[in-house]
């Protein structure tokens, strides 16, 4: 058939192109990092999901450059003003089965990079000798929950509500009350911080894009994920936004994720539960007070 | 069944003899003006009026679309409040849905597949007639709520929000009572579609010689048939749940808000299929038309088509990756979403090398067809990344969805929408369209659609969610909006100009004649505006392009004469 020739023609073509593409792309990434990709640097899933996105995003400008190359020249070449005919061609056995293959051949790579990468976004490390101290977690059974290798971690509880959040400090002692907080979940760096993420009320969906990904808020389900802030981002506060439709303030269901070092973050703690044992006492003693009026009357 | 209309049929010509050829018990008298229509069991006008009507819902969606662009324009903007807006982008989604892409398919459909088959009219004509006003109800009572309280639970109506603990109010209630007045709507005009296609085809017209189009509408609408009623329980539920007290998807009841979401999007993904899948009918019979050759693959074609429809039903929870779910179960819906991928893949070479070779007449129809081919790829692309769950766990919920979802819907479907008006057009009014206007509003489209939603991606992966009526300046999230918000304008004005083009017309067009692309379906093969009973004769169908074959025994008959093309008018 005369379509072989040129349509070889054509596959010479476009391979230099495709590879001019990817080159392009290879080098101006880190300048346009910004504009082109999620968001990363604040813990190493992110930065999993950050690379395994820039392998899709390469294959898949090769595909756009090549296809939507083949259709301009197709345009240009094949216009009826050149004062041609048309070829009478009802197809191509050999070449139908040719893309049918590359595009299985394709998604299966794409498939097993995937794999190769879900490790990395899904397991959590160990944390650091440097690290925050922290406890043995326990297993939360039939959800998605992912332990380190060494099943430690400091777990933090988050919980969505219309419209906030509020996150509760597991601090190993069960005996006591957990410090909590709103808004600002504050976080040691070095330490692997597994969260619970559940909702008292809608959905709501928990986003720190430079944490990793987002996962939903659902009341009556903990959802479970994971960051590790690295050591030369203490003092940074990293910042997101509730990301599932919640209500008419759902835009302003803002949080943030303020990194300390790990010395920093026990003596908030400290603090914190310092503050917390004052205030109930402070209560018992209210009640102390309220329960004598009581038996005066 | 044809057969029935005897009451229509004209005797006037003079030389019939003066005794009665058929006797009728009584004859109806014509019916005109706007009864005319209210009244008709007739496939076109049905067809036209489904067009019509979807077309002034796409312009009430697109109001909307251009009020949450004008406030999203800037930081801290203040035009629209947090209600106002949630009513915005739920009755945009749910009218460009509902209410536009589906009926507006359901139109052509019902105008052209009758047509392309060579039938007098749709199996159940009077269902028909059933069905567009079932259609007319759920808009009508819909768009009421924006008098007693629009919805603002989004298009896609999560419980426990859209729960009366969370949203009182009608709104919720209008939208659950549009899913199931357009739900019976689509149910009895998809049953009417299988029927009439699976059994008035012309004679030798077999399976392997319907026209793509005429497939793609009987692929949509068994979607519909497997779809809908998953919706349509799904809403009872939620209605149940709002009404009388029961906790299906009330997690302090012992519901679960997860199977609200399973139910939705078990309709919910066929439903991307169900509007994209004429689009890719549409294509497949312009493409051949102005490049003047066969359609390249017409098997492949076609069994693509159903193949994405297969797996297209079996994906819907890669909508649901960032839900608290095993990993196994995200693992197998990211396979399935990869292996649509496939099918894809190869429609979108099918059509290049249906262009491939061919002598490419660059018309207004041609245009939107190759504007389709150009950003559904992005789309398709976009989806493939998006399938990937852990990326979808940054881009869920973001603007990088947003703009994914309108490279196809908009992209895709909306330009495969405007290049079967263009294409159509002269066969159903008699009149050509402005190929000057059309092509400055294809451009205006073109380039508007793009400014406006490339950038999206852009704004989600920065991490801008979706369904935010306002931001804070940060990074370049203001920038970048205000690009979209100009864009948006520029795609407005595009619009409006085929929308004059159009209007203008239907007095000032040219005549067009029966067929002035030299077109390859049957539709051409009768006057424009065809008449009630469409064929006087039925011809024999021989191929997949039985007018081609017409128009090259009538050369061979009449000699060589007969080459030169027919002046297409403009
Ligand atoms: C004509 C130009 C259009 C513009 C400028 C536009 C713009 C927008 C905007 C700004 C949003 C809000 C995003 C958000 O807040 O999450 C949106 C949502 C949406 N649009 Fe469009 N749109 C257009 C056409 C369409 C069409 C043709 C469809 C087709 C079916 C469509 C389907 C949707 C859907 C389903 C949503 C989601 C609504 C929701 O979140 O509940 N749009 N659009
Ligand atoms: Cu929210
Ligand atoms: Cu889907």
């Amino acid at each position: 058939m005369p379509a072989q020739s040129s349509v070889g023609r054509l596959r010479q073509g476009l391979i230099p192109l495709a590879a001019a593409a990817t080159a392009t792309l290879l080098f101006a990434e880190p300048a346009a990092a910004d504009w082109i990709s999620p968001e990363r640097g604040g813990s190493p899933n992110a930065d999993a999901i950050h690379s395994l996105y820039m392998i899709l995003l390469v294959v898949g400008l090769i595909v756009f450059f090549a296809v939507e190359g083949l259709l301009l020249y197709t345009l240009w070449k094949f216009k009826a003003s050149r004062g041609h005919e048309a070829k009478q061609i009802h197809g191509n056995t050999k070449l139908e089965i040719g893309w049918t293959g590359g595009a299985a051949v394709l998604v299966v790579i794409l498939a097993i990079v995937s794999f190769a990468k879900l490790g990395e976004i899904r397991n959590p490390p160990n944390s650091d000798p440097a690290g925050f101290r922290v406890a043995a977690i326990a297993e939360d059974p039939g959800t998605n929950q992912k332990l380190p290798p060494n099943k430690q971690g400091l777990h933090i509880k988050v919980t969505g509500y219309q419209y906030g959040w509020r996150y509760t400090y597991d601090d190993g002692n069960p005996a006591t009350q957990d410090p909590y907080t709103y808004r600002d979940l504050y976080a040691p760096t070095q330490t692997t911080v597994l969260l619970s993420i559940t909702s008292s009320d809608v959905i709501h969906s928990w986003w720190i894009p430079e944490l990793g990904g987002k996962f939903d808020a659902v009341d009556g389900f903990n959802n479970w994920t994971w960051f590790k802030i690295p050591a030369d981002k203490a003092g940074v506060s990293f910042r997101g936004q509730c990301a599932e439709l919640c209500g008419r303030n759902h835009a302003n269901m803002t949080a943030s994720v303020k990194a300390l070092t790990p010395s920093e973050f026990d003596a908030w703690l400290t603090a914190k539960r310092t503050e917390l044992d004052q205030s109930a006492k402070d209560a018992a003693a209210q009640r102390a007070v309220v329960e004598a009026g009581k038996e005066l009357k | 069944m044809a057969a029935a209309d005897v009451t229509t049929t004209k005797t006037t010509e003079q030389t019939l003899p003066k005794v009665p050829l058929l006797t009728a018990h009584s004859v109806e008298q014509e019916v005109t003006g706007w009864r005319s229509w209210v009244l008709t069991t007739d496939h076109k006008k049905i067809g036209i009026m489904y067009i019509v009507a979807a077309l002034v819902f796409f312009v009430l969606g697109g109001v909307e679309a251009l009020l949450i662009r004008l406030q999203l324009g800037t930081p801290d903007n203040t035009l629209l409040d947090p209600q106002t807006y949630n009513a915005m982008f739920t009755m945009h989604g749910t009218t460009m849905v509902f209410l536009f892409v589906i009926p507006i398919m359901a139109g052509f459909g019902n105008y052209f597949a009758p047509l392309q088959i060579g039938a007098r009219d749709m199996a159940f004509p009077k269902l028909n007639g059933l069905s567009f006003w079932f259609y007319m109800a759920g808009g009508v009572v819909f768009y009421s709520s924006l008098f007693f309280g629009a919805p603002e639970a989004a298009w896609t109506t999560y419980a426990p929000l859209s729960d009366d603990a969370y949203t009182p109010g009608f709104g919720t209630d209008a939208w659950i009572f549009l899913v199931h007045l357009t739900g019976i709507s689509s149910l009895v005009g998809a049953v009417n579609f299988v029927v009439t296609i699976a059994n008035m085809r012309a004679p030798g017209m077999g399976w392997g010689r319907m026209p793509i189009f005429v497939w793609t509408i009987l692929i949509y609408s068994v979607m519909l048939i497997i779809a809908l009623p998953v919706i349509a329980v799904g809403a009872t539920l939620l209605l149940t749940d709002r009404h009388f007290g029961t906790n299906f998807y009330d997690v302090t009841g012992g519901g679960d808000p997860l199977l609200w979401q399973h139910l939705f999007w078990f309709f919910g993904h066929p439903e991307v299929y169900i509007m994209i899948i004429p689009g890719f009918g549409i294509i497949s019979e312009v493409l051949p038309v102005f490049s003047r050759k066969p359609i390249f693959g017409y098997k492949a074609v076609a069994a693509a088509t159903a193949s994405i429809a297969f797996l297209g039903t079996l994906v819907w929870a890669h909508h649901m990756f960032t839900t608290p779910s095993p990993t196994a179960v995200l693992v197998f819906f990211m396979i399935g979403s990869f292996l649509i991928g496939v099918p894809t893949g190869v429609k979108i070479f099918n059509w290049i090398f249906t262009l491939y070779q061919g002598a490419i007449e660059f018309k207004t129809p041609l245009l939107f067809a190759v504007g389709f081919l150009s950003m559904f790829l992005i789309g398709g692309i976009s989806g493939i990344v998006l399938a990937t769950f852990p990326i979808d766990w940054q881009l869920h919920d973001s603007y990088f969805v947003v703009a994914h979802f309108h490279y196809v819907l908009v992209g895709g479907a909306m330009f495969s929408i405007a290049s079967g008006i263009y294409y159509w057009y002269p066969k159903m009014t008699g009149r050509m369209m402005s190929e000057t206007l059309g092509k400055w509003s294809f451009w205006f489209m073109f380039v508007g659609f793009n400014i406006t939603f490339l950038i999206q991606h852009s704004l989600g992966l920065d991490g801008m969610p979706r369904r935010i009526y306002e931001y804070g300046d940060i990074g370049n999230w203001g920038t970048w909006n205000l690009i979209s918000t100009i864009g948006s304008f520029v795609l407005g004005i595009g619009l409006l100009l085929s929308f004059i083009n159009g209007y203008r017309s239907l007095k000032n067009g040219a005549i067009a004649g029966p067929d002035p692309w030299r077109g390859n379906t049957l539709e051409w093969f009768i006057p424009s505006p065809p008449p009630v009973n469409n064929f006087d004769v039925v011809p024999t169908v021989r191929s997949v392009e039985p007018l081609k074959d017409i128009r090259q025994e009538v050369a061979s008959r009449s000699g060589a004469a007969e080459a030169a093309p027919e002046p297409a008018a403009h």
